[in-house]
């Protein structure tokens, strides 16, 4: 390799990833570079690399989790990091320990890089604050973010259609509620997607319901509601539908599940509207028969379960970023 | 001496000596190595070893390492098929992830690594542009390791610059280059920068 290679580091300018409005588009492409070399080492038969050999990696989950926990445990041990997992269960927090005491006595143990889920809003913000050294990266706060699943989805949607911008990208669903949606907003923004939401108005966030959309330095302005399924779809290429929590139903935003099912629910009826190569996503863990049918959900179109490996790839690829980059001090 | 002032393409000293506004930094002197016939001839020579060594191209596996490795081990492939009339198996190689110095300095941005066949009990010949600490080659072996057993791994480098830190030496050499480590080897090829040369910059005293 020659000493003066003039294809240069970059990495990204965050030394923490916790939501997508700090990622610009070059952030997120360099980010979708790595992915595809980890995606590589991925399709080995042994997958293991050594590059994060001797870093330790914290994952802190205070809400439950199946994919994302274990897909950054996967990736952090493929990179060779000693992955740590804590559960709010197992650990002191059962016993009154504050998140701040939390937080420092896990900075005392020199993690390279925390991953924290947190059902309140803006936890992994705070626990970034008392950090000198170790990186957090946001696994999902509240309804607040999961910058590292819309990553996936972003990066799945480059993969299929080659190209993110100017693609009709139509999110379906509980958008009141539903942190993958709020950190897609900002990362489809971002890459230059035409954004429709759709869904009941009592699950539309506030900023929507009363048109503050439109003010001109609103940085969602460009994206259009649409309240009948069936005109959002039309044209769409990529068709995102998010779970619906029975609770919202208990909560009082819906009548009955059936009838969300029969306005907003994906059927392949309705999926004949938007383009033949639309693609059908949704994060996951999914109601079959509920916002997607189940011949929607496993048919020809469907890239979930693509998505769950790409998951492991790109959380890889953060890792490897956040803790071998060189990332200037930012204030929060 | 006020370099700067003298504008561009002045020549000082020895004629190889050429005073070159766009090199990175303008206390530095810039002299080209080898031309693009030389390199030419370097790669000839470095394809004919390479068969003479092996006895052919059977089992051969070219891994260029990236970034421009890679369009070099491209060009020994098809002088190599050119001579034999028959295909060699290449691919390209990047030690991103097996790195020794990874969190002190800046790293490259990553590219995928392709190889696509087998390279259990084949003969992979790395191809580099320069060889320098070792550091690069040493990483390179690593990950081929991690992707299979080769009956052997053999290193073909454009411009061996000296100094190693590890104890590892090239089997094809294009070119060797004594230097000094304040010194700036850089190869550059058609694929990447438009033209085909080495260039040597030093710092002025």
């Amino acid at each position: 390799m020659a000493t003066n290679d003039t294809n240069t580091k970059k990495s990204i300018r965050q030394k923490h990833i916790l939501d997508l409005d700090e990622l610009n588009q070059s952030d997120i492409e360099l980010i979708f570079e790595n992915t595809d070399s980890m995606m590589e080492v991925l399709n080995r038969g042994i997958r293991k690399v050594p590059a994060l050999r001797g870093k330790t990696i914290i994952t802190l989950f205070y809400e439950s989790s199946t994919r994302t926990r274990v897909s950054f445990e996967q990736a952090g041990k493929i990179l060779s990091a000693d992955v740590i997992n804590v559960s709010s269960d197992g650990s002191s927090t059962k016993k009154g320990e504050s998140l701040y005491n939390t937080a420092l006595t896990l900075q005392a143990m020199k993690a390279d890089a925390i991953v924290i889920r947190h059902q309140h809003s803006g936890a992994p913000y705070f626990l970034a604050q008392q950090m000198e050294s170790t990186s957090i990266i946001n696994a999902g706060d509240g309804m607040h973010a999961h910058p590292t699943q819309s990553l996936l989805d972003l990066y799945t949607i480059k993969k299929h259609l080659g190209t993110i911008s100017s693609k009709k990208v139509v999110i379906i669903g509980d958008l009141l509620y539903s942190r993958v949606a709020r950190s897609n907003l900002w990362g489809l923004t971002t890459m230059g997607a035409n954004i429709v939401l759709c869904g009941p108005n009592t699950l539309l966030p506030q900023d929507f319901q009363d048109n503050r959309l439109h003010e001109t330095n609103h940085p969602f302005r460009n994206i259009q509601i649409e309240e009948d399924i069936g005109t959002a779809l039309e044209d769409a290429d990529v068709v995102m539908a998010l779970r619906l929590q029975s609770e919202r139903q208990k909560a009082g935003h819906l009548p009955s599940l059936r009838e969300y099912s029969r306005r907003f629910g994906i059927t392949s009826e309705r999926l004949k509207i938007a383009k033949p190569t639309a693609i059908i996503m949704h994060p996951g863990p999914m109601n079959e028969g509920v916002e997607i049918e189940s011949d929607v959900a496993h048919g020809p179109q469907s890239v979930i379960e693509s998505q769950v490996t790409t998951g492991v790839a790109i959380r890889m690829a953060i890792l490897y970023d956040l803790i071998t980059g060189n990332h200037s001090e930012k204030e929060l | 001496m006020p370099l700067a002032d003298l504008g561009g393409g002045f020549f000082f000293g020895k004629s190889s000596f050429i005073y070159n506004p766009s090199a990175t930094s303008t206390n530095m002197s810039v002299k080209k190595i080898q031309t693009d016939v030389q390199m030419k001839r370097a790669l000839t020579r470095i394809s004919h070893e390479i068969l003479e060594r092996n006895s052919g191209a059977k089992d051969l596996v070219l891994v260029g390492m990236h970034s421009r490795g890679v369009p070099l081990a491209f060009r020994i492939r098809n002088l190599i098929s050119s001579y034999e009339g028959q295909t060699v198996d290449v691919g390209s190689l990047d030690i991103g992830l097996y790195r020794d110095d990874i969190s002190e300095k800046p790293q490259a941005t990553m590219k995928p690594t392709d190889i696509s066949v087998d390279i259990n009990g084949r003969i992979v010949v790395l191809v580099d542009d320069v060889l320098y600490t070792g550091r690069s080659i040493r990483a390179a072996m690593d990950a081929i390791n991690d992707l299979g057993r080769p009956s052997q791994i053999q290193l073909a480098v454009l411009i061996d610059r000296g100094h190693r830190e590890l104890p590892i030496r090239a089997d094809f050499v294009g070119k060797n280059v004594p230097t000094s480590q304040e010194e700036d080897v850089a190869v550059k090829l058609a694929e990447i920068d438009g033209l085909d040369e080495v260039i040597i910059s030093s710092p002025i005293t």
